[in-house]
C-alpha cells in the first residue's frame, strides 16, 4: 500500500541541492558585482545613450527627447526593459547563473519527490527546499516580462540562505509521510500556502527596496547628496509600491485560501476546523496584518512608507511562523517541523 | 461611508490620497470628479508615500479640531451627538486599521502560552511549575485568550465597525449601480489614457446626425465590452455627441460580499460553539461505544447543548492494524498508518462495516467520529488474596515514546480482604539497557508488563472522581518494587505471578489495542464553509476587477458637410491602481479601428508622455 523509498535517488537530490545552493550564490555574487559596479555602468550607458541620441539627431533631424538632457531613463517606471537596460553585462550574467542554479535545484526537487514517491513537502528541508525553488522561479519568470533585476541581489541572497537552512539546518532522509498528512489536501493546502509565501518573499523584497528608495528620493529632494547611487537602477518608491501592492494583492488571496484549505484539512484530521494551535494562531495573524495592509492603503496618511512597514512586519510573521512556530512551539503541527 | 464622513467634514477638496482610488466623492455627473483624479494620478507619480498631502484633519462631526488646534476638549454635544461622534469613529477607516491590528498582537499570547481550550494538562503543568506567574497570566486570562474579555472586545468593536462600514457601503453602491456614468469630461486629452481617431469612411443611415450614430455604435462596442454606458446625442449635449462609459461595479460588490461574508462567518462560529459538542472516547477492539452521555470518557458541550442532541448512533471496533516504516533507516519502526475496521449502527438501526482512518473520520448521525490516538491494552487477570477473580479484562496503558513504552495503571478496588493497586509500564518489544527495561520497537514482538504492585484503600469509595491513568500511592503499601526484596513484577504473556504476602496473583493473558476517538458535532461548519467560499469569492473579485471609465466623443465639422471625416475622441481613466489601463486603451483603439476602418495612426497617447 505504502510506496517504495529510494534512498539512493535521495542522496544524489541532496548533492543537486547542494549544487543548486553553490550557484545561486554565485548569481548573489555577480548581482552584487553589478550594482557595486553600478557608477561605472551608469556613466557609460548614459554616455551610449547621448551618443546614439545625437546620432539620431544629426541623421533625422527630428525633434528633441522631451527628456532633460544627461539624465537618459535607466529604468522604466512600469519596469519594461528599455534600451539602455541591455547594457547591464553583469546583470545579465547573473540572471543566467540564476537560471542554471535553477534548473540544478529543479533537478533537485523533482529526484527528491519520485525518491520519496511523493510530493516533496512533508518536513522542513522540504518545505525550505521546494519554497526557495519557487522563489527563485517565480522571480525568474516575472524577469521575463519586468525588468527586476535590481532585486537579482536580495532574491538570490534569500534563496542560499534558504537552501543553507534546509540542507545545513535541517537534513532530512526521505521517508514517509506522518498518517495525518497522508491526505490530498497536503498537495493543495501546502502548494498554495508555499506559493504564497513565495509570492510574499518578492513583495518584501520590493517593499525594503522602496523603503531604500524613499530615503533616498527624500534625502534628493532636501538637496543632500546621493549615497545610495545603485539605486538609480531602482525604479521610483511609488513604483515599487505599487508593484509590492500588486504581488501582495494576488498573495493575500492565496494565503487567504490556504487558510481555508487548512481549516478543511484540519476538520478531516483533527475534527475541528480551527482550533488556535500555533501554527493557526500565527497564520491568523499574518493574513490580519497583510488585511491590514491592504486596509492601510485605502486609508489616509497609511499609503507610502507606513503600508510598506506593513508588508515588511506581515513578512516578518511569515518567518516567524515558518521557523520558531514550527522547530519551537508544541501543537498538532508539529510532526510537520523538523 | 466613512471616508466620506473623514472628507466632509473638513478637508477642503476631494483629492484623495491614493491615485483617485476612493474618488467616490465625485459623485457622477459632476464631471470634475475625474478631473481631480487624473491630477492626482499624475502628482503621484514618484512619491512613496502619496497619503502626506492629503493629509485632512481628522473626522469630528461639526469640524470641531479646525476651532482650536490642540485643544483636546470635546466641544458641546449633546448626548445624540456624542453617539454619532463616538459611531463615525468607530466605523472610521482609521479605527478598523487599528483594530485589525490589535488583534493581530491580541491572538499572539495565545501561541505562546498553553491554552485551556486545547491542551488543559499543559496549563495545570504550568501553573504548578510557576503559581506565581500562573496566578497572574490565568488573572489576564492567559491561559484562555480565545475567550478572554478582552480579545472578545477587540474582535466585537472590529466586526461593530465592520457592519456600520457595511450598511452605508451598501446603500451607497445600491444607488450608484443605478446612476449613469459620469458627465462627460470637456478635455479628454487630460485622462491618463486618450486619443483620437478620424473617421472618413463612415457610412451610416443618416438619422439625427452622423456623429449620433458613430456615438451609437461606439456605445454598443463598449457594451459589449462589460462597461455601462449611457449614450449622450449631439442634440442634447452643446452640439457634441459623447458615450459615458464605466465598468467594474462587481468590484465594490465583492468587497461587501467579502466583508459581509466575515460577518456571517463570525455568527456561524457562535452558532456552531453553542449548538455543538464534542468528546472523547478510548475503544479497545471488541468494544463497543453508544454516543450517549455516559459513554464518554470526557465530554464538552456548546452552552445551548441539549443532551437530547446525541443521536443515539454506535461503533464497535472490530479490529486495529498499525503499519511500521521497514524500510528507511531514519524513521525506522515509526507507524505510518493506522487502519481501524469498525461497525457502525446509524440511529435508524441500520449496520455497516466501515473503515475509519487518519482524515478518514465517519461521518454519522450528524456527528463525525475520528481517530486521534492508539495504544496497547494488556489483557489481565487479577485474583484477590481469597482466591477470586477481582479484575479482568484489557487495560489501556498511555503510550510515552515512540516506540510505545507505555503506562499501565490498573486499580482493583473489588479485591479482598485489601483493595490492590499496580503501576508501571507495559513494553511491546522489551529490551534492556543498562540494566533498565525498555521497548526496543513500537509492534508487539516481545511484549511483557513490568510493574510495581501495592495494596491499602485506594480512596475511589468516597467518591470523588479521580484519574484512572493515575495511582496515588500515599495511602498505599508497597508490595511490589525493584527497592524491596520482592523485587518488581516482569510478567510474560500468559505467565502469572504471585504477590507477596498472600495478596493475590495477576496474569497477563492476552494484549489488545485500543484507539482514541474524538466525536464532534459542529452545526456551524457547513454555514462557516458556505461563507468562507463567498468570502474568497468576493476577495478575488474585488481585488482584480478594475474599474474603469471611457469616454468617446464624435464631432463633426458641420461647415464641411457630408463627406467630411468624423473625429472620435476617446478617453480612459482607472479608478484606482490599473496596470492595465495602458493595454485596455490600445485594445479600444484596435476595436474603434475595426469598427471604422480607419488605417491611420493618429494621436493616441497617454497623459504622462
Ligand atoms: C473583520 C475585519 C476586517 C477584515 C478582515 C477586512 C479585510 C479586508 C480586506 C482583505 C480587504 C481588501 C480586499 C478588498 O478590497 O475587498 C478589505 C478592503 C476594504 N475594507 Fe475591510 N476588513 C475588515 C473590516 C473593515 C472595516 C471595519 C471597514 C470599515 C471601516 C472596512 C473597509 C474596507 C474598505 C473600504 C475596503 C476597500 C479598500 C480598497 O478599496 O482597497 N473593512 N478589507
Amino acid at each position: 500500500m505504502l510506496p517504495v523509498i529510494n534512498e539512493q535517488l535521495g542522496a544524489y537530490s541532496d548533492l543537486f541541492m547542494l549544487l543548486a545552493a553553490f550557484a545561486y550564490a554565485a548569481a548573489l555574487v555577480v548581482f552584487a558585482w553589478d550594482l557595486a559596479k553600478s557608477n561605472a555602468t551608469i556613466r557609460t550607458i548614459e554616455q551610449e545613450v547621448l551618443r546614439e541620441e545625437a546620432e539620431q539627431l544629426a541623421t533625422v533631424g527630428g525633434p528633441a527627447p522631451s527628456r532633460p538632457a544627461g539624465r537618459p531613463v535607466l529604468v522604466d517606471e512600469s519596469m519594461a526593459y528599455t534600451a539602455a537596460s541591455g547594457q547591464r553585462n553583469l546583470a545579465r550574467i547573473a540572471v543566467v547563473l540564476t537560471w542554471l542554479a535553477a534548473v540544478i535545484h529543479t533537478v533537485a526537487v523533482v529526484t527528491r519527490a519520485i525518491a520519496a514517491a511523493r510530493v516533496p513537502w512533508g518536513n522542513m528541508y522540504e518545505f525550505l527546499s521546494t519554497g526557495a525553488l519557487l522563489v527563485a522561479l517565480v522571480y525568474l519568470i516575472a524577469l521575463l516580462r519586468k525588468d527586476l533585476r535590481f532585486m537579482g541581489v536580495f532574491v538570490t541572497l534569500l534563496v542560499t540562505v534558504m537552501l543553507c537552512a534546509a540542507t545545513m539546518g535541517f537534513p532530512t532522509p526521505v521517508g514517509h509521510l506522518v498518517p495525518a498528512l497522508q491526505s490530498p489536501w497536503i498537495i493543495i493546502h501546502v502548494s498554495i500556502a508555499v506559493l504564497a509565501s513565495s509570492l510574499f518573499t518578492i513583495s518584501f523584497v520590493a517593499s525594503v527596496v522602496q523603503l531604500l528608495q524613499h530615503r533616498r528620493q527624500a534625502r534628493l529632494a532636501a538637496g543632500g547628496e546621493d549615497r545610495l547611487p545603485f539605486l538609480r537602477l531602482v525604479p521610483s518608491a511609488g513604483a515599487l509600491e505599487n508593484f509590492a501592492y500588486r504581488i501582495n494583492a494576488v498573495s493575500f488571496v492565496l494565503w487567504t485560501f490556504t487558510v481555508m484549505a487548512g481549516a478543511i484539512w484540519a476538520e478531516a484530521a483533527w475534527g475541528r476546523y480551527w482550533g488556535w494551535d500555533p501554527k493557526e494562531v500565527w497564520s491568523f495573524v499574518i493574513w490580519v496584518v497583510y488585511a491590514g495592509y491592504l486596509h492601510a492603503r485605502a486609508t489616509r496618511g497609511w499609503t507610502g512608507v507606513r503600508s510598506a512597514w506593513l508588508s515588511i512586519v506581515g513578512y516578518a510573521c511569515i518567518i516567524f511562523n515558518f521557523t520558531v512556530v514550527n522547530i519551537h512551539f508544541s501543537g498538532l503541527h508539529s510532526y510537520a517541523g523538523v | 461611508m466613512t471616508e466620506d464622513n473623514e472628507r466632509n467634514g473638513t478637508a477642503p477638496d476631494r483629492a484623495t490620497p491614493d491615485g483617485g482610488a476612493r474618488d467616490d466623492g465625485g459623485r457622477p455627473g459632476e464631471g470634475t470628479g475625474a478631473y481631480d483624479a487624473a491630477a492626482e494620478r499624475e502628482g503621484d507619480a514618484g512619491t512613496g508615500d502619496r497619503g502626506v498631502k492629503a493629509e485632512a484633519p481628522a473626522a469630528g462631526p461639526v469640524g470641531a479640531r479646525q476651532a482650536g488646534r490642540g485643544d483636546a476638549a470635546l466641544p458641546a454635544l449633546g448626548f445624540k451627538g456624542t453617539v454619532r461622534w463616538v459611531w463615525t469613529q468607530l466605523t472610521s477607516m482609521r479605527t478598523a486599521l487599528f483594530l485589525l491590528m490589535l488583534l493581530a498582537v491580541a491572538a499572539v499570547p495565545g501561541s505562546l502560552f498553553p491554552q485551556r481550550d486545547s491542551n488543559p494538562e499543559a496549563v495545570a503543568t504550568y501553573i504548578e511549575n510557576d503559581p506565581a506567574a500562573g496566578e497572574w497570566l490565568d488573572r489576564f486570562q492567559l491561559f484562555d485568550v480565545y475567550s478572554s474579555v478582552w480579545f472578545s472586545a477587540i474582535y466585537l468593536l472590529l466586526f461593530i465597525s465592520l457592519i456600520g462600514c457595511i450598511l452605508p457601503r451598501t446603500k451607497k453602491h445600491w444607488q450608484a449601480m443605478r446612476t449613469p456614468p459620469p458627465r462627460t469630461p470637456a478635455r479628454l486629452s487630460r485622462l491618463p489614457e486618450h486619443g483620437t481617431l478620424e473617421l472618413d469612411a463612415v457610412d451610416v443611415a443618416d438619422d439625427g446626425g452622423r456623429s449620433d450614430a458613430v456615438m451609437r455604435d461606439a456605445a454598443a462596442l463598449l457594451r459589449k465590452r462589460g462597461y455601462r454606458v449611457q449614450e449622450r446625442p449631439a442634440g442634447e449635449h452643446d452640439g457634441v455627441a459623447s458615450v459615458g462609459a464605466e465598468r467594474g461595479y462587481v468590484r465594490e460588490v465583492g468587497n461587501l460580499v467579502f466583508h459581509i461574508s466575515l460577518v456571517g462567518i463570525l455568527a456561524s462560529v457562535a452558532i456552531g460553539g453553542a449548538y455543538g459538542y464534542s468528546g472523547q472516547r478510548i475503544l479497545v477492539e471488541g468494544e463497543s461505544f453508544v454516543n450517549t452521555l455516559v459513554s464518554y470518557d470526557s465530554f464538552s458541550p456548546g452552552t445551548a447543548f441539549d443532551e437530547t442532541d446525541l443521536e443515539p448512533f454506535s461503533v464497535t471496533l472490530d479490529d486495529f492494524d498499525v503499519t511500521y516504516d521497514r524500510e528507511t533507516t531514519s524513521s525506522f519502526g515509526q507507524q505510518i498508518g493506522f487502519d481501524a475496521s469498525v461497525t457502525t449502527q446509524q440511529p435508524s438501526g441500520e449496520r455497516e462495516q466501515q473503515e475509519l482512518r487518519v482524515n478518514h473520520p465517519l461521518r454519522i448521525g450528524g456527528a463525525s467520529v475520528y481517530l486521534v490516538g492508539n495504544g496497547y491494552a494488556p489483557e489481565v487477570t487479577v485474583r484477590d488474596g481469597q482466591g477470586n477473580i477481582a479484575f479482568q479484562g484489557p487495560v489501556p496503558s498511555v503510550p510515552q515514546d515512540s516506540v510505545f513504552t507505555s503506562l499501565m495503571v490498573l486499580k482493583v478496588p473489588d479485591a479482598q480482604p485489601d483493595q490492590l493497586g499496580f503501576v508501571g509500564l507495559f513494553l511491546p518489544t522489551a529490551g534492556e539497557v543498562n540494566g533498565v527495561g525498555v521497548s526496543l520497537d513500537p509492534s508487539p514482538a516481545l511484549p511483557q508488563l513490568q510493574l510495581n504492585s501495592y495494596y491499602g484503600d485506594l480512596g475511589l469509595d468516597e467518591g470523588t472522581p479521580q484519574n484512572v491513568y493515575v495511582l496515588d500511592t500515599d495511602t498505599l503499601t508497597e508490595l511490589n518494587s525493584r527497592t524491596l526484596d520482592a523485587g518488581g513484577l516482569v510478567i510474560n504473556p500468559g505467565e502469572t505471578v504471585q504477590l507477596p504476602e498472600g495478596k493475590g496473583s495477576i496474569s497477563f493473558t492476552g494484549l489488545k489495542r485500543y484507539v482514541g476517538l474524538d466525536v464532534h458535532h459542529d452545526p456551524g461548519k457547513t454555514p462557516v464553509l458556505i461563507f468562507s467560499v463567498l468570502a474568497l469569492t468576493g476577495l478575488a473579485v474585488s481585488l482584480f476587477t478594475p474599474r474603469r471609465r471611457v469616454w468617446v466623443k464624435v464631432r463633426e465639422d458641420a461647415e464641411t458637410g457630408a463627406a467630411s471625416p468624423l473625429t472620435m475622441e476617446y478617453g480612459l481613466l482607472a479608478r484606482g491602481e490599473d496596470p492595465r489601463l495602458e493595454h485596455e486603451a490600445t485594445e479600444l483603439r484596435a476595436l474603434f479601428q475595426q469598427q471604422w476602418s480607419t488605417p491611420h495612426e493618429s494621436g493616441s497617447s497617454r497623459a504622462d508622455d
